[in-house]
């Protein structure tokens, strides 16, 4: 076994100047010698790196890796990395191992299968439909952002959901600040205060009152009210911000790379291939951790019961083991097997409403606006750095 | 091929159901897999995409 591996001190957060869609460039070079790596944690707690795709997926697969909040050591600096975590709430399945998190998932994962979102394109389209009339009745400028964007998947979840969508300027307002990791732990708390709050009084109304929508039917399961509530939180949390950047991302990806954008609109077949190639190469959501409950040999290292592994969906995203020329925007390419849903029993629960919406929007965007561009230039876009789902503050765009 | 599948430790994704639909589909219940074809000629890459292992494919 080998022990001199690398270690860094921090995690390299910092995207290079010039293509805002590159990881850092340090993950490729370390990734490419050493897909696992020692990693001092902001907490100081001294644990791992895994960069390379094959180990990422392995850490994410292995069921002596944990998920458990209390266990949790986070790689990203920021209020939470600092926090001692309690066991996770009940209903908070992500942040819980098997039985425990199976006994949640199950109950949901009948209400996101493909067939049960694919039935909401027609929804979508509308939707659609609704936000490009709107762009184009407004003028022949807009910020694709707050027009576009950020609308679509929050009416869709809220809708899925059971949430009025008027009050979507509230969550995103409590949302935010979740992701942000320069948020104060002040600032976190008041957030998940306000939208438990919120999504308990809503839970306590469904129940009295069961409505045709996802918290409405799990009302009728044995779900407490606390448990709902979490859950509500984790399925809003997770459909407001994440869609939003990848189309707003998305389409500024597609329109720096014309002939990729040109082979789209030429071939719409291609749009699913497309999607899952935006979804590798942007990678929007970076960086994740597991840490390991008993001793585990792993990538020819021992990794220490306790020790956390922090794993970078970005690196392993870009590993030119698994993906040829990895750092080339490439429509045609097979990017299945891509980590940005995650892997193992807690991947992406919501990943096929997210792969509908993107089709649907990205579709619809570009039929109607033949001459998309850019209204400023690419380097004045504002980048969405200090987040942890990465995307733009803004895109401003012209069709005339 | 001969397939099995394990819905024990499906959690699902439904990735199966995007890569070969015409082989698996997911319960309308609980979303876990159910196998359309036991003996299918073509699978892709479903056995390395499902992310709970849930899937083995014999020659
Ligand atoms: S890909 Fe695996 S986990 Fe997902 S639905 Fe199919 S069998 Fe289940």
């Amino acid at each position: 076994m080998t022990t001199s591996v690398p270690h860094l001190t921090e995690l390299p957060l910092e995207r290079p100047k010039g293509c805002p869609f590159d990881p850092p460039a340090e993950l490729g070079t370390l990734r490419d010698e050493h897909p696992l790596v020692r990693l001092t944690f902001p907490d100081g707690h001294e644990g791992w790196l895994a960069t390379g795709h094959t180990i990422a997926r392995a850490v994410l697969a292995d069921p002596r890796f944990s998920a458990r909040q209390e266990l949790m050591h986070s790689p990203l600096p920021g209020a939470a990395a600092m926090m001692e975590m309690p066991p996770a709430a009940p209903g908070m399945f992500i942040k819980m191992d098997d039985p425990e998190h199976g006994h949640y998932r199950k109950l949901l994962t009948g209400k996101f299968t493909v067939r049960r979102m694919r039935l909401l394109s027609e929804r979508v389209e509308q939707v659609t439909t609704e936000y490009l009339d709107a762009m184009e009745r407004q003028g022949t400028t807009a910020d694709l952002v707050p027009a576009f964007a950020q609308p679509i998947p929050a009416l869709m979840i809220c809708e899925l959901l059971g949430v009025p969508y008027e009050d979507h300027e509230f969550f995103r307002r409590n949302v935010m600040p979740l992701n942000l990791p320069d948020a104060s732990a002040e600032e976190q708390g008041a957030a998940i205060d306000a939208l438990g709050q919120y999504l308990y009084k809503l839970i306590v109304a469904k129940r009295a009152e069961p409505t045709d929508d996802i918290l409405g039917e799990l009302t009728t399961t044995e779900l407490t009210d606390e448990e709902l509530t979490s859950i509500a939180f984790l399925l809003l949390g997770a459909g407001l911000d994440t869609t939003a950047n990848m189309l707003a991302l998305g389409t500024f990806a597609l329109l720096q790379h014309p002939d990729q954008l040109a082979a789209l609109r030429e071939d719409p077949e291609l749009i699913d291939g497309a999607i899952e190639e935006l979804l590798r190469y942007l990678t929007i959501t970076h960086t994740g951790a597991r840490t390991a409950l008993e001793d585990v040999e792993i990538g020819g290292q021992l990794v220490k019961a306790g020790e956390a592994v922090a794993l970078s969906a970005q690196a392993a995203n870009r590993d030119p083991l698994k993906f040829p020329e990895p750092d080339r925007l490439d429509i045609r390419r097979n990017a299945a097997g891509h980590a940005s849903f995650g892997h193992g029993v807690h991947q992406c629960l919501g990943q096929q409403l997210a792969r509908v919406q993107m089709k649907v929007a990205f579709t619809g965007l570009l039929a109607r606006f033949p001459k998309l561009r850019l209204a400023v230039p690419a380097d004045e876009i504002p980048m969405r750095t200090d987040s942890d789902i990465y995307g733009v503050y803004a895109l401003p765009v012209a069709w005339s | 091929m001969r397939l099995e599948v394990d819905r024990e430790r499906c959690v699902g994704a439904g990735m199966c159901v995007l890569t070969a639909p015409e082989v698996f589909a997911q319960d309308e219940e609980d979303g876990r897999v159910r196998l359309l074809d036991r003996d299918p000629a073509e699978i892709g890459d479903a056995v390395q995409l499902c992310p709970a292992a849930a899937i083995t494919a014999n020659a």
